[in-house]
């Protein structure tokens, strides 16, 4: 019944030998005292959809913030596209190619959704404003109606995509998102994990933070399952969601949805 | 009516104007570095005495010699927040608050020990009131003071929403978090709000001193009504600030005008209490302010 076993701790992508974008390596971090991520070794590979599961308290969101220095490190590398990142300073990060979504507080409320998202591109010179307000716009239909009203008074949902477009206007290689689909309708939800595929068909690669598991692992190329600060065990999203014992400790229930 | 206009009215957006400017840079530094800062009224003052020297030496008018001390202001306050402030940014920002107080009196003391501890004028001799429409008696001094002010308030109401830098200091105030993962550089904004907040100050100083004397302490003395302006503007919101500061100057000058009867409504030895009176109901009945600021 079940699936060939994983192998716990190994990445199925490091193996192939080609250069992955985003290169963990040891990496211990918290916030000041105990660390509460421990020794992740993860490497996400150019136009992969990564998504990180696992229980509360497992260190997905610490995964996270310590990719954008936001934690204290102990030990440990973080390398994109080749280049040593570790500890460099959180805005220094989007000039790389580097977007982050926070989990909370992920637009300025009092900004207007059109200058939310013309902020986005004011650390990447590079990016063409015109062209990426274009493709978000494409991807984000709903927001050119709401250009001038203040981000602060539209709907969570609406709220996600501001933030989500005001990320990819620097126009980043690698995007993360930390629960993009907390406290959203299942209709939200769904469209969500639409909008990240087309956000990959753009050259994209994407790692998120999920607590909606089942759903999330569905549109992943590779699943990472965190427990307790650690990574338990990394592989193809199917595979994971046809793991017996990853379901049964992870994904709650144990029957495939 | 004429009277209360010339002798009240117009003398009262004339102080409006003076706490209007002072309380805008209150309002955008705790709004982006979240400390209240003390020694605002002294950059005031040292942005007053900056602008007098140049009176002194170019011998030009003293609207003119702003820049002068314009730039003094910025950068005594730049040289402030590297020395003191920067170094005690990751810290609770009570820190900053203390220091702000020391920095206050440094800068009160350099002034003395630079300029005297004697009251100075920009102009000495009487100035003839501006008749206009034959009864309304306006002192140029005050309508200076109001238009350089409603001027500036709606340049930096334009410059806040119009350009990159306005924008990143409104996106730094509206959430520093999210700002830095944006890839704003927060020292920049600071930066820039220490220029804006100086120069603002010491407009208004120039403005004060013009109208009355500059004096060592002149800007302290200005700094209570200011923060009660920016408190009742909603801190964080500089043209809340604007709006309050208006508001405060007019119930203190207004206040004296005998609404019921002959006599002074409120005595005039006591209208400044009415700032610290005016903040106090702020704070305990609607905290955030006019414009929805930030709550304390």
């Amino acid at each position: 019944m079940s699936a060939a076993p994983l192998a716990g701790g190994m990445n199925p992508s490091v193996a192939n030998g080609a250069t992955a974008l985003l290169e963990i390596r040891g990496l211990s971090a918290g916030y000041g005292g105990a660390p509460v991520i421990e020794d992740i070794a993860m490497d996400v590979m150019p136009n992969e959809v990564r998504i990180i599961v696992g229980p509360n308290g497992a260190g997905k969101s610490t995964l996270l913030k310590s990719v954008l220095s936001m934690t204290t490190r102990l030990s440990g590398s973080i390398r994109f596209k080749g280049q040593d990142i570790t500890g460099l300073p959180t805005p220094a990060l989007v000039p790389l190619g580097i977007s982050a979504v926070p989990q909370t507080r992920n637009v300025f409320p009092t900004l207007s959704v059109a200058e939310n998202l013309d902020v986005g591109t004011y650390a990447a010179p590079r990016a063409d404003a015109r062209r990426m307000l274009e493709r978000v716009f494409e991807l984000f239909p709903d927001l050119k109606t709401k250009r001038k009203q203040p981000a602060g008074e539209l709907s969570g949902g609406q709220r996600q995509m501001v933030a989500l477009g005001r990320a990819l206007m620097s126009d980043p290689a690698l995007l993360l998102l930390d629960e993009p689909t907390a406290g959203l309708s299942p209709v939200y939800l769904e469209r969500i994990f639409d909008l990240i595929l087309d956000i990959r068909r753009t050259g994209v690669t994407v790692v998120m933070v999920e607590q909606n598991a089942r759903q999330a692992l569905r549109i992943a190329d590779i699943g990472t399952v965190l427990v307790g600060g650690r990574h338990y065990i990394s592989g193809h999203g199917r595979a994971l969601l046809d793991n017996d014992d990853v379901r049964r400790s992870f994904l709650g229930g144990g029957v495939a949805a | 009516m004429m009277i209360f206009i010339n002798l009240y009215l117009i003398p009262a957006l004339a102080l409006g104007s003076i706490y209007a400017l002072g309380a805008v840079g209150i309002s955008m530094i705790y709004g982006i570095l979240r400390f209240s800062h003390f020694a605002h009224g002294d950059v005031m003052t040292i942005g007053a005495y900056g602008s007098l020297s140049a009176v002194w030496v170019f011998h030009i008018h003293p609207l003119l010699a702003l820049p002068f001390g314009i730039a003094l202001a910025i950068a005594v306050a730049l040289l402030a927040d590297r020395a003191f402030y920067r170094p005690l940014r990751r810290l609770p920002t009570i820190y900053a608050v203390i220091a702000s107080f020391g920095v206050a009196l440094m800068i009160r003391s350099l002034v003395q020990l630079v300029w005297g501890p004697q009251n100075q004028v920009f102009q000495a001799g009487v100035r003839t009131p501006l008749v206009l429409f034959d009864s309304l008696r306006v002192s140029p001094l005050h309508l200076q003071a109001i238009v350089v002010t409603l001027v500036l308030a709606a340049a930096l109401q334009w410059f806040l929403t119009h350009t990159r830098t306005g924008r990143s200091m409104r996106a730094v105030s509206d959430d520093p978090d999210l700002a830095s993962i944006a890839g704003l550089e927060p020292e920049r904004v600071i930066r820039w709000t220490w220029i804006i907040g100086s120069a603002l100050a010491a407009t208004a100083g120039v403005l004060a001193g013009m109208d009355t004397q500059v004096h060592a302490s002149m800007g302290w003395n200005l700094l209570l009504a200011m923060f009660a302006s920016a408190l009742l503007g909603g801190i964080g919101k500089p043209m809340g600030a604007v709006a309050g500061g208006f508001i405060i100057g007019m119930v203190e000058e207004l206040s004296t005008y005998a609404w019921i009867g002959s006599e002074s409504l409120v005595s005039p030895s006591y209208k400044s209490a009415l700032a610290f009176v005016i903040m106090v109901l702020v704070l305990l009945f609607r905290p955030q302010g006019i414009m929805r600021g930030r709550l304390l």
